[in-house]
């Protein structure tokens, strides 16, 4: 008796919706697991990673907040990913916005610029990051550079370069030597939509990108195109469709996404510019983008799950003094398990009795 | 079952052997998931014996000789060799008892030497030296000439298909299989091979000879053994039935006749070619020669020629996956499109059918209805200020499953569901559907059953009627003497000047396929080298 994986005809809608579910829960029993090993109460762990944050307010908004960015670039990267390029540099793309839109809030501190400062701050964010995003595109589309490689490395590259601005030239007088620019002024703040919470205008700015997207591959010639490219390159190419202008433009959206996401992360939450300003968003919407079937819908309730996990870690640390990096653990054993479920969707597991064995071997 | 066969094989060549068969098989039954594949086959395969397989693509053929080949274990039955069972762990195993096959599909290295692939594919246990003189050895007694250090890239299809035999010859097999062999020879080519396989047989080898070439298992075998939907239909003597009553075993009823109309009257030239070279887009690639025609409406141009000779990389000229320099050299209704993309020239009402179906005509995890918009996107409707009319592409699916007759499970399922027959019909429906002036199709029914395959020549047939410029490239003569008005023939990126169809016997075009000239002085030359 042996167990096989067999070929589906036609692939499975059900297990596609369900493969995410199976992945969680083999995650959490993986994590039950870890967690008894480490000493710690797994029941008292889960409750604090999953429970407790959905119990009050404040953390509630805290996960809308975190799942903000996670779902602005996850959406971006599944385009990039549906159409078979692999950005994996979503964090430096967010780390240039950041940049970029802080230099018009630190050129404008304490002048009396009005009400533009915001406007501008996204928008060049978000041309930035696009920019940021095209160099491995283009070098890929013109020299057969791995865009993987290139992209993973500028990560590297702008972060440093945020480092330097913040310790150097745009560093606070005031800061006593933090390596922090000032506080930025309000006209140059993400407004909140809750007076005194946390919840503020970018989660509707992400909601609003998920409708977009939604709606771009859903019902429009260009989805279906970035569809049909990764899907069967040389029936796209059959079709009229030019794989290389699809890599520039996923490309440049999901930079553009992630750049918005990181001047809004950066202009809101935090207020100012420091190092530091993500931890590993750009590297955990990947996970967000798969968990979510690369489906803009899927990647809503997907970047909302793992902001979960990022505020229960941070619980399970203060009550449980669980290391918070047993959250990237977490993240990791889930990517792990949801590209494995994912080979159900057009495979399924058989039980085979060979003949040899039953009929018995002569000869 | 034994006795059944031998009344039926008036041939003494069974009964020289002793009285077991070389080869038997008891109830073999291969399962995968739902689908009997092979359905308890029974088949006897005697020394000095060529045995046909005869069957439409699916019925279980491949599945059948894999088995016996020891490429998948069976589900269920028996395999007996030379009177004892046998259980075969793979294909090793049955080289080293003495089964050899030669597959369709050549598993030779581009970039090595004649002798290098051999040697890969055999056990080593030969110096390289010894084994290169033993190649030159056998290929020179058996008449299959190969010189031993040239590189695979640079022989023919032919040549290649030798490499692959001497390679089975080489370990001595006493039973041979052969998996359509002739689909990549010329009419010579497949005569020379023939000659082989007679020798091979007196000298009391076996050989299961796969083909769907009916007129061939004729003339060649012994013995047919029928195979229809994984089943064993029948086991007879070719030499007494005539072509249409083994063409009616196979498909399991009358095959429909393709009606043409006669003295259909072309008009205004639809497709023209001018002097059209194109450098190979890969290594290895042919490169396209000064290929000119000209083709009118309500003509239809086959054009023949073995595989590998420039045909893909003609399609991919006229349907402007390719790009030329100069625009003038493919003109489309009348306006220079050489530099057009394919979405240009499907505007300018022109359309395509690849010869692969999954994967190049469609994308295969996608629904029909999304393979519909693949293709119709540009000039069909389907899609307005960047939106996409679902409805519209619905309608393209049901309008070509009627007109048709495409079988399928559900409405809007995925390509990769349908059955190659189905799914071709698909193909060529979408095309046919957006009423093209011109339609360029490879392969129509390349891997067809034959009642797709006699839908699918009736509807370039009725296309050409309606007044469209039809080109058809195909491997199979039999096709285009059917369907096509007059044939060219493509050998090594050059194009033939174009026969009349009455004219374009299988002598004259087996010579052009072959890289020789019909003109008479260059004729007596390519015969003297």
């Amino acid at each position: 008796m042996q167990l096989v994986l067999e070929k589906r005809a036609e692939r499975s809608g059900t297990i596609a919706l369900v493969s995410p579910l199976i992945a969680i829960g083999l995650t959490i029993v993986t994590m039950v697991i870890l967690f008894a090993i480490l000493g710690k109460n797994p029941l008292l762990a889960l409750h604090a990673y999953f429970i407790a944050p959905l119990t009050d307010s404040y953390s509630l908004q805290e996960i809308a907040v975190k799942a903000t960015p996670l779902v602005m670039i996850a959406i971006g990267l599944s385009l990039c990913y549906l159409a078979n390029a692999w950005n994996i540099g979503a964090e430096g793309q967010f780390l240039i916005g950041a940049v970029a839109g802080s230099w018009i809030a630190v050129k404008t501190q304490g002048t009396d610029a009005g009400a533009w400062v915001l406007p501008a701050m996204l928008v060049l964010a978000a041309a930035a990051g696009a920019l940021y995003a095209l160099i491995p595109a283009i070098c890929k589309v013109r020299f057969g550079a791995s865009e993987i490689l290139t992209s993973l490395m500028l990560v590297y590259v702008a972060d440093l370069f945020l480092d330097y601005l913040v310790r150097g030239p745009w560093r606070d007088p005031h800061g006593f030597n933090f390596p922090t620019t000032a506080e930025f002024d309000p006209v140059a703040t993400v407004p909140l939509l809750i007076e005194g919470g946390r919840l503020h205008l970018g989660s509707i700015i992400a909601l609003l990108v998920v409708a977009a997207v939604a709606i771009l591959l859903g019902r429009t010639i260009k989805g279906f195109e970035i569809r049909v490219v990764g899907a069967a390159p040389r029936a796209a190419r059959f079709g009229g469709f030019n794989a290389n202008q699809l890599i520039i433009l996923t490309f440049a959206v999901s930079g553009a996404l992630a750049g918005l996401a990181g001047i809004i992360e950066v202009a809101g939450p935090i207020g100012h510019l420091q190092p530091g300003i993500s931890p590993g968003y750009g590297f955990t919407a990947i996970i967000v983008a798969f968990l979510g079937r690369l489906n803009p819908l899927g990647i809503l309730i997907a970047g909302l799950f793992l902001a979960l996990t990022f505020i229960g870690g941070e619980q399970a640390q203060i009550a449980m003094k669980i290391p918070l990096d047993v959250t990237k653990v977490f993240q990791g054993i889930l990517l792990f398990y949801v590209l494995a479920c994912d080979s159900l969707i057009l495979y399924r597991f058989k039980l085979v009795f060979p003949n040899r064995q039953v009929t018995g071997g002569a000869g | 079952m034994q006795a059944h066969q031998r009344m039926l094989d008036p041939t003494p060549n069974g009964q020289n052997s002793g009285d077991s068969p070389l080869l038997r098989t008891i109830g073999l039954t291969k399962r995968y998931g739902d689908f009997l594949a092979n359905d308890s086959i029974d088949i006897d395969i005697w020394p000095r014996e060529i045995h046909a397989l005869l069957g439409e693509n699916g019925a279980g053929k491949s599945t059948l000789v894999k088995a016996i080949y020891g490429l998948i274990q069976p589900s269920a039955g028996e395999i007996h060799w030379q009177g004892q069972r046998i259980v075969l762990s793979g294909p090793s195993e049955a080289r080293s008892r003495g089964i050899g096959m030669v597959f369709q599909h050549f598993s030779l290295f581009d970039n090595l030497t004649v002798a290098e692939n051999v040697a890969l594919g055999l056990d080593g246990k030969e110096s390289f030296k010894d084994m290169s003189a033993r190649l030159e050895q056998v290929s020179k007694a058996y008449g299959l000439p190969l010189d031993p250090k040239r590189e695979v890239w640079q022989l023919s299809v032919g040549e290649r298909q030798r490499i692959e035999i001497v390679r089975a010859l080489m370990q001595d097999p006493k039973f041979l299989i052969l998996d359509e062999p002739t689909a990549v020879l010329t009419p010579q080519e497949a005569d020379q091979l023939f000659i082989v396989l007679e020798r091979l047989k007196a000298e009391g080898r076996a050989i299961l000879y796969i083909s769907h070439k009916l007129e061939e298992v004729k003339r060649l075998c012994d013995t047919a053994t029928i195979l229809r939907g994984g089943r064993r239909v029948e086991t007879c003597n070719p030499r007494l039935e005539t072509a249409a009553s083994l063409a009616r075993m196979m498909v399991g009823g009358e095959v429909k006749e393709v009606k043409a109309v006669s003295g259909r009257k072309t008009t205004v030239p639809r497709l023209v070619v001018n002097d059209l070279s194109l450098a190979p887009a890969e290594a290895h690639g042919v490169r396209l020669e000064h290929i000119s025609f000209e083709l009118k409406g309500g003509e239809i141009l086959g054009i023949a020629g073995v595989a590998g000779n420039g045909q893909d990389e003609l399609f991919a000229a006229l349907s402007g996956e390719r790009l030329s320099k100069d625009p003038g050299t493919v003109v489309i209704e009348g306006i220079a499109a050489g530099h057009l993309s394919i979405t240009q020239r499907r505007k300018l009402g022109a359309a395509f059918v690849p010869e692969e179906r999954l994967g190049h005509g469609t994308a295969p995890r996608m629904k029909l209805s999304e393979n519909a918009l693949l293709t119709g996107h540009a000039a069909s409707g389907m899609v307005r200020r960047g939106f996409i009319d679902t409805a519209a592409t619905l309608k393209t699916v049901d309008r070509a499953t009627e007109t048709f007759d495409v079988r399928k499970a559900k409405r809007d399922p995925e390509a990769a569901s349908l059955s190659g027959g189905n799914l071709q019909k698909f193909i060529v429906g979408r095309e046919i559907l957006r009423n093209p002036a011109v339609l360029v199709v490879s392969q129509p029914t390349w891997g067809v059953d034959a009642g797709a395959a006699a839908v699918i020549r009736q509807a370039l047939l009725d296309l050409a009627t309606a007044g469209a410029a039809v080109l058809v490239t195909s491997q199979d003569l039999d096709e285009l003497a059917e369907i096509a008005d007059r044939i060219a023939v493509m050998f090594h990126g050059k194009l033939s000047a174009p026969l009349a169809a009455s004219e374009a016997s299988r002598e004259k075009l087996g010579l052009l396929m072959g890289g020789s000239s019909l003109e008479p002085k260059e004729a007596a030359h390519a015969a003297g080298a």
